[in-house]
């Protein structure tokens, strides 16, 4: 090598950096330059924590923008309710991955994340229909893109279509049986509220209520439709269940009303504070469903973590050993650069930032196996030249530009591999894969690197050291 | 050296089918061994503390049938010398999760600690295995278009990226295999981390192959005249040091220590990795640069005729 100056100040340089990464120092600068705190990510299987994947039911053909604004939303909400590191992503087309590290009562959370927020204010006519009861409306839950122009057509219909029923005197049994099949029409929405609190219940009977103000067009709907069908019902649903089912008594021009249970119904605060959230943050543009949910204890994690830690360094100090005493000096250098290795691998993670999970450690740890593997096949070459009786230097290069192909594309292959899986592990919210692929391939690429560079060049500036009458002795051949 | 490898080439080939045919009948029976990563459905993992009372399997099954939960199976194992239950059942709902956990609570073991607890909708796991398929088949092809690049020079070069594949698929079926003599054995399942394995298997058997491959592409040319299958030979042997070595110190070394410090949640799978890495550099020394000769020689022609001429 030429520049074999040049490049010794380069690795110099860049483990310099890899350092100042890695070590818990120049915090300020650091947390300057990145805008974050530099610190190790780690995933919930070593913390311990919940994720969810959500996904819109079957036959819901949504867009991407739509999933955006669901995520968004539902982080909102999570944060509303004082968790912390909540994160919610969109992975492939149809679902939502959402992580909350640390969390153990997962139940609250979870009837928070799992209320669509969907609120409709539904013409029922005359049927009474007990608070619980699942009922079928027109509004199918992606109308946050309805038009209102639309909105109104299919008002006219079914108003003509309930007609009849609501004519028709019903036994009761079969009343149940009807409302089930009845697709009843959506007056307005939650998207048409515009302010949302908690008020106090007012006697010691009554639970907590969630009073809400509408925008003004929708005052001006509602005002309209209170007025038309004054003695009717109009039920309050949530998520397609009615919440309570109050009758029209005159027009509300006002566009002011309350939401409260009654009776083993009535609100607690909480409960009443979560559908504040829910309403507050709107209502989400698709009805989601929880495809996954995976809990991680604490305990579990954090053992987890400490004893594969342990279990990396007693495998690092056998590979160190026997490289040692197999390979001799070249064997010191492999570990040096190994050493070397691990730091720029870790800066990255760290800089990236690369969550640390689990596979992810398995990843990281066969991308240790790979970087060895470099060193391996340069030592055997070169092993082989001097048992040829070529002089060490000539040894050195001519190992090196023998190994570099097999190394170059064994490792391209393993990158290749590891993007595909990297791909896969995204598209469906597998973090388990992905996390794995992306350990992998950063490693393999940074082991390319030190084989390239640090391996080469430490083999070179060493190279002086020993005697070429001793080469035997010194690389074990 | 003297070593005849190749010579015993359709000996290692039944070798590695006495190693996949029973896997494979256990499957035939069975079925996969999947996980409710693949099936769909519910795990919790509870481990008990010293103080407390481990309830009896038909109790725990008992408890989750009075909840509504059908196709409950519940397996007993230690750490730290307190004893984990793992139930697997149908779909939880959040409300059946709280009350069987509280039932389990208050009537067995106060100090009750949750480790895991999975649900797993159907139509998810579905996709999980297509796309996983789908994924194996798209790295299977990227694989053998890089290696017909990267081979370009010298001839037949598409030849080297179908064997890679093919002791690729062997690799495979070894992990598949394994596992299912760990499912009749010890109750393994395929979940996800079991497909991490297998994907990490596949990652680095082609870089094996890769590494003997290159050996007859830097020997083809300077060997001109030397029959392809000394040519296999030779180049298997010389680059035999570097794949024990290597195989040394990712399987032995570092999957070992991590398989026996590392806890339990990564012992199934580095077990599982040791097997797959074990088989990746056996079955490109074995199978993959062996099948090039087979090709090569265009044995099949002569396997009816005279099968007993070729093993010899």
């Amino acid at each position: 090598m030429k520049n074999k100056s040049l490049i010794s100040i380069l690795i110099i340089v860049i483990v310099i950096l890899a350092l100042l990464v890695d070590l818990p120092v120049l915090k300020d600068a650091k947390q300057n330059l990145f805008k974050r705190d530099l610190s190790a990510q780690l995933g919930l299987d070593l913390r311990g924590g919940m994720q969810v994947v959500l996904q819109a039911p079957e036959g819901y053909a949504i867009d991407q923008e739509t999933l955006e604004i669901a995520s968004s939303i539902l982080e909102n909400r999570a944060n509303a309710l004082g968790v912390s590191e909540v994160v919610f992503q969109v992975a492939g087309d149809n679902y939502i991955v959402g992580e909350f590290p640390g969390l153990e009562n997962i139940d609250e959370v979870v009837s928070v994340i799992k209320q669509t927020g969907m609120l409709e204010f539904v013409d029922v006519g005359q049927d009474l229909i007990e608070p619980g009861t699942i009922i079928q409306t027109d509004y199918n839950g992606s109308g946050a893109a309805v038009p209102s122009t639309e909105a109104d057509n299919t008002e006219a219909e079914s108003d003509a279509a309930s007609a009849p029923a609501t004519a028709s005197e019903t036994p009761a049994e079969d009343k149940a049986e009807s409302t089930a099949n009845k697709v009843y029409h959506t007056v307005i929405t939650g998207a048409d509220l515009d302010s949302v609190v908690v008020t106090a219940p007012t006697t010691s009977l009554d639970g907590y209520a969630v009073s809400f103000k509408l925008k003004s067009d929708a005052t001006k709907k509602f005002g309209e439709f209170t007025k038309a069908n004054v003695g009717n019902m109009l039920a309050i649903v949530l998520d397609k269940k009615i919440v309570s089912t109050p009758v029209i008594r005159q027009a509300i021009e006002t566009g002011e009303g309350s939401i409260s249970g009654s009776g083993e119904s009535a609100y607690t605060y909480d409960e009443a504070n979560n559908l504040r959230i829910t309403l507050h943050y709107g209502s989400l543009p698709v009805a989601l469903e929880i495809a996954e949910s995976r809990v991680v204890g604490p305990t579990l994690g954090q053992s987890s973590l400490n004893k594969s830690l342990i279990a990396g360094a007693i495998g690092f100090l056998i590979v160190s050993l026997f490289m040692l005493i197999y390979y001799r000096a070249s064997g010191g250098i492999a570990v040096i650069s190994i050493f070397i290795f691990g730091l720029i691998t870790y800066a990255i993670y760290l800089v990236i930032p690369v969550t640390l999970t689990l596979p992810g450690i398995a990843g990281l740890l066969l991308s240790i196996g790979s970087a060895l593997d470099a060193n391996i096949l340069q030592f055997e070459r070169l092993k082989e030249e001097l048992r040829k009786g070529r002089t060490l230097q000539q040894a050195i290069d001519l190992s090196w530009s023998r190994a570099w192909p097999s190394i170059r594309d064994s490792n391209l292959a393993t990158i290749i591999t590891s993007a595909i899986l990297f791909w896969f592990g995204s598209t469906f919210g597998a973090s388990i894969v992905k996390g794995f692929a992306l350990t992998l391939a950063l490693g393999v690429a940074v082991s390319l690197f030190t084989a390239y560079f640090v391996t080469r060049t430490l083999l070179n500036v060493t190279s002086g050291w020993f005697k070429n009458a001793d080469k035997a002795r010194w690389f074990g051949i | 050296m003297k070593l005849n490898i190749l010579g015993k080439r359709y000996w290692f080939f039944l070798l590695s089918l006495a190693l996949i045919v029973p896997g494979m009948i256990i499957i035939a029976m069975n079925g996969l061994p999947l996980s409710i990563d693949f099936t769909g459905g519910s795990m919790v993992e509870v481990q008990f503390s010293a103080a407390g009372k481990v309830p009896q399997m038909a109790e725990i099954i008992d408890l989750y049938s009075e909840n509504g939960v059908a196709d409950t199976q519940v397996q007993f194992s230690t750490s730290d010398q307190n004893a984990i239950a793992v139930i697997k059942s149908s779909s939880l709902t959040q409300e059946q999760h709280s009350a069987i956990l509280g039932k389990l609570r208050s009537d067995y073991d106060s100090g009750l600690v949750e480790r895991k607890f999975d649900t797993v909708g159907p139509s998810i796991s579905q996709s999980v295995t297509n796309r996983a398929l789908l994924a194996i088949g798209v790295a299977a092809l990227a694989v053998i278009i890089y290696i017909t690049f990267a081979f370009r020079g010298i001839p037949h070069a598409f030849r080297y990226g179908v064997c890679a594949i093919i002791a690729m698929l062997h690799d495979i079926l070894i992990v598949v295999s394994f596992g299912a003599i760990g499912s009749k054995l010890f109750g393994w399942q395929m979940d996800s981390l079991y497909l991490t394995a297998l994907l990490t298997v596949i990652g680095f058997s082609t870089q094996d192959k890769i590494v003997v491959f290159d050996r007859i592409r830097e020997n083809s040319p300077i060997l001109r005249r030397v029959p392809f299958e000394k040519i296999v030979n030779h180049s298997i042997i010389q680059s035999l040091q570097r794949s024990i070595n290597t195989q040394l110190m990712t399987s032995e070394f570092l999957l070992l220590s991590l398989a026996f410090f590392g806890g339990d949640s990564l012992r199934e799978m580095c077990i599982i990795l040791w097997f797959g890495l074990m088989s990746g550099t056996y079955s490109s020394i074995f199978i993959a640069a062996p099948i090039l000769v087979v090709w090569e020689n265009k044995e099949w022609k002569t396997w009816f005729r005279k099968a007993k001429t070729t093993q010899a």
